[in-house]
């Protein structure tokens, strides 16, 4: 292995682990405000990819059926838990929260398909049209059962993992896809070949990385998550809404998976259930992280790349093996950092 | 748990190939039902009783088809004689993955086999040993006698036997001194360690006990199918098991079945039914079965084998009355220390949790057949000293000893052992346990029978013992009409007379209370008395902690008095009621 190889698997590890890490943010970020394991956040990385092919290849998506269908069954939701003391404002507020996202998605595609768009404003349309989905199941599904355990809270998530998938399928076929790259352009540094779109990714990241730093360290809105985060009931008793937090974990994390997929969607070719897997490394990096520390899931994500882009050169048909093996070492320094954990109550 | 209806549904099962016109392809179904059947099983185990998340059954069933495919295709082994090895490999894998994980928090071990799975399937699409993404094919059918069971018709026997023993262990197993310790973990890990119970090692048993049910699936998928390949040990696989455990009812032996069956079934029909219907191709079967689970979860989240049970209610009779186990001979019990004699010291005990200082230099002694009340406001940290002395928290400073063993940072288990028993503030019973069970958890330390014995049946000598024993405790705190009713369906004191009976069954030298008289009415509280002064009088010494004055000074035989963590006072009842300090912390002093 010389040098230029060494440098493209380092570039593409950091590309890669920046993915992971942006998706274990979104886990974290799910998990500690709503006890949800959100197993389906492959499915947000697959649809934001896809549904971007679709209208560049100047087809309708039918994710855009899908958000509409979901904004719907939200409205209906929500109404229905709030059926005791609905007011007529309180009935315009339920419809038109869902229902406009909805619209709104399903308007920008086809003004895409119509008029034809450059690329950023397919990316904004993509988004548009898969994030709603997110908060959106939240209503239909989790928050009927937002009482029930961590495990309950998991199954259902693996339940709606596997009904997602379907669609998938569905909707984008069994072949792949790869999306146009934002920047085309290569940048010669010394001996290192660097691309314009990995480059985007990792700004892209680092963006969004300090956004959130700042929304959780300067909103009225982020504290008010970061205090459910570490007590839920304490913070509804200072009258945190749960439901609020949990519309905007679920956004935050639907959006930042749909967006994860279209920037990778630009270096390697995605289908139905790709996303799955790119989110599990995600997984592996939150658990890293202990589900909870957001820098150590950063990290986490960023050694998952490495180890991902040399396994690949060295040991290819193996790679996963290596990858997922990761967390041996990590769970045994758990293990061992901590006192044998007692889980008292149903958690 | 009803078991009554398991044995009919086993019955029409078994009879129900032998209808006239029963399709072949159907008791192939059935076959293949009851392989997952076996496996989500071990799932009720884990995840219903033990509240352990598994993601990764699959591997475990992998290992046991690949090891006999290995040892049979390869070796020339006997396809019986590759039963035994089938398991051993199956079981030394949950040993090693378990061992690995289930120190952590339950979430851990659902998204480390998520992993593992992923692995594994890898592992075995890629190395030679397993031939890769093409399997292993040829390998030889189970053979009786002459006859080999290559038929689906003639392999179900086997299939419904294997079924209805490991039915039959896991029910033997749950009820029983290895089962209650399983039946706490979820719930209950603090209060089991507390009576010497190992709960990582009870998360083991349950794991590996479910390793090798899916071991043994895996060993007969491998001879009925005749062929093996890294497909049916994918982590969706592993998904769809615990589907099934969960939507027929993750709580009940009965609802592994009926999930299994109804999974099994349903997604064969509808994988033929759903495209015809549709006129299109694709996995619609997924769909719409993931949105079947979550609207399952959402109006039943206990699963359907409850549900159906409700009207059979009446079968398994009203609820009789609280009934005596048969007698059985007393168990044997520790020398107690003479009267008089010193059993603890507790020097300069300290505790830390950050900056606040919860315990700080506390000391006094106990002697054998003396009731000593540690007493204080709200807040002085009496609870904090009891954690303290049973191991519960490890002191920052300061020692213990205990019949001149020091424990001090000991774990609660190894303390109990020692023969010091407790009962809890916020009052810890396991939820689902019947008030006998609970009480029957205290006395884990004196019976030995383990996993094997108790799913052989060959602990029922023990079992009784433990059994009378806890009865005869409960019998002491004046529970015998409710010892059959679920703890906590018990008022409030009542559970406190629970964990006092638990809490008898170590057979204790030294007896921790932890305000045994809160919730309690004037006779309730009148009868724990003289309770306490009988144990006393037999030997005991106990320690309490109490808000009732008139009790505790009626009561007790001295006092330590504690404040904001440090020792204010410590004497004979009459001269704490005198002493100016006490006073004036209870009553705060004269501005």
């Amino acid at each position: 292995m010389d040098l230029s190889i060494l440098l493209v698997l380092v570039q593409d590890g950091i590309v890669n682990g920046a993915i992971y890490g942006l998706l274990a943010l979104a886990l974290v970020i799910v998990f500690t405000v709503t006890r949800i394991i959100w197993v389906p956040i492959g499915e947000f990385v697959s649809f934001g990819a896809l549904t971007l092919a679709m209208l560049e290849a100047g087809q309708m998506p039918g994710t855009v059926a899908l958000t509409a269908l979901l904004g719907l069954g939200a409205a209906a939701a929500r109404l229905w838990a709030a059926r005791a003391r609905l007011t007529p404002a309180g009935v315009a507020r339920c419809l038109l929260t869902a229902l406009l996202p909805a619209g709104l998605a399903a308007l920008l595609a086809w003004a895409c398909l119509a008029w034809g768009a450059p690329q950023p404003l397919r990316i904004l349309a993509a988004l548009a049209i898969v994030t709603p989905m997110a908060p959106f199941l939240y209503d239909t599904l989790y928050r009927p059962m937002a009482g029930a355990s961590v495990l309950v809270l998991l199954i259902a998530s693996v339940a709606l993992h596997l009904a997602l998938q379907g669609l998938g399928l569905i909707f984008f076929g069994a072949e792949g896809s790869r999306t146009e790259s934002l920047a085309d352009s290569l940048l010669e540094i010394g001996p290192l070949l660097v691309t314009g779109q990995s480059l985007i990714i990792l700004a892209v990241t680092l963006v969004l990385i300090a956004a959130l730093a700042l929304f959780f360290g300067h909103t009225l809105l982020g504290k008010a998550l970061r205090a459910t985060a570490v007590n839920r009931l304490g913070a509804r008793l200072v009258a945190i809404p749960p439901a609020l937090c949990g519309h905007v974990a679920f956004t935050l994390a639907g959006g930042i998976a749909a967006l994860g997929g279209i920037l990778i969607s630009a270096t390697t070719t995605l289908y139905y259930d790709t996303g799955f897997l790119i989110a599990l490394k995600g997984f592996v990096a939150a658990v890293i992280g202990g589900l909870a520390s957001y820098p150590l899931a950063a990290l986490g994500a960023l050694l998952i790349g490495l180890v991902e882009s040399f396994a690949a050169f060295n040991a290819s048909a193996f790679k996963e093996v290596l990858v997922f093996m990761i967390i041996i070492p990590v769970l045994l320094w758990r293990s061992w950092r901590m006192p044998a954990a007692l889980d008292e109550g149903e958690e | 748990m009803p078991h009554r209806l398991l044995l009919p549904l086993l019955a029409a099962l078994a009879l129900l190939p032998l209808l006239p016109g029963f399709p072949p392809f159907w008791v192939t179904l059935l076959c293949y039902a009851g392989l997952a059947a076996l496996v989500a099983l071990g799932l009720v185990v884990l995840t219903g009783v033990a509240g352990l998340t598994s993601f990764g059954q699959a591997i475990f069933v992998g290992f046991g088809a690949y090891a006999s495919a290995i040892l049979t295709t390869r070796h020339g082994v006997s396809p019986w004689a590759a039963l035994p090895a089938a398991l051993l490999a199956a079981g030394v894998m949950a040993a090693l993955i378990g061992a690995l994980t289930l120190r952590l928090r339950g979430h851990y071990l659902a998204i480390a086999t998520i992993a593992w799975n992923v692995s594994f399937y890898y592992l075995a699409a890629n190395l030679d040993l397993t031939q890769r993404n093409d399997g292993i094919s040829g390998i030889p059918p189970l053979r009786l006698g002459e006859t080999a069971l290559t038929e689906a018709r003639a392999f179900y026997p086997l299939v419904l036997l294997c079924l209805g023993l490991a039915l039959l262990a896991t029910r033997n197993l749950l009820d029983s001194r290895v089962g209650r310790a399983i039946r706490a973990l979820r719930g209950g890990a603090l209060a089991a360690e507390s009576f010497g119970v190992d709960t990582y090692r009870a998360k083991l048993l349950a794991f590996i006990y479910a390793g090798l049910l899916a071991g043994l699936s895996g060993w007969l998928y491998a001879h009925l199918q005749r062929a093996v390949n890294p497909s049916p040990f994918s982590l969706t696989m592993s998904i769809d098991y615990l589907l099934m455990a969960v939507a027929g009812g993750v709580q009940h032996l009965g609802g592994a079945l009926l999930g299994a069956l109804l999974v099994t079934l349903l997604r064969d029909q509808l994988q033929s039914l759903l495209p015809a219907l549709l006129g299109a191709q694709g996995n619609f079967e997924s769909i719409v079965f993931g949105l079947a689970l979550v609207m399952l979860l959402q109006g039943a989240p206990q699963g359907l084998w409850p549900l159906l049970m409700r009207p059979f209610a009446r079968w398994n009779g009203p609820r009789a009355a609280a009934t005596p186990p048969p007698a059985a001979a007393p168990l044997p019990q520790r020398a107690r220390p003479a009267p008089g004699t010193e059993i603890l010291r507790a020097e300069d005990l300290q505790k830390r949790f950050g900056g606040l200082v919860a315990v700080n230099g506390v000391g006094f002694h106990l002697e054998a057949g003396e009731v000593v009340g540690l007493i204080g406001p709200n807040g002085a940290g009496k609870s904090t000293t009891f954690n303290l002395l049973t191991g519960v928290l490890a002191p920052t400073r300061g020692a213990v000893r205990f019949l001149g063993t020091p424990i001090a940072g000991l774990p609660a288990r190894r303390i109990a052992t020692l023969g010091i028993a407790r009962s809890f503030q916020h009052v810890k019973l396991v939820h689902g346990m019947s008030v006998l069970e609970n009480v029957a958890l205290g006395a884990h330390l004196r019976g030995r029978a383990g996993a094997l014995r108790a799913a052989l049946r060959l602990d029922r000598a023990e079992e009784a013992r433990l059994l009378a024993l806890a009865w005869a405790q409960i019998e002491r705190v004046g529970l015998a009409a409710v010892a059959h009713l679920p703890a906590d369906s018990l008022a409030l004191g009542q559970q406190r007379l629970v964990e006092i009976a638990r809490a008898l069954c170590l057979d204790p030298v030294l007896l921790l209370l932890d305000e045994p008289a809160a919730g309690l009415r004037h006779l309730e509280k009148a009868a724990l008395s003289c309770l306490l002064d009988r144990l006393r009088a037999e030997g005991m010494t106990i320690l309490l902690v109490e808000h009732d004055m008139d009790f505790v000074m009626s009561l007790t035989d001295r006092l330590v008095v504690m404040n904001f963590g440090a020792e204010l006072a410590q004497g004979r009842p009459r001269e704490i009621q005198r002493n100016p300090a006490v006073i004036d912390a209870y009553l705060g002093s004269a501005a």
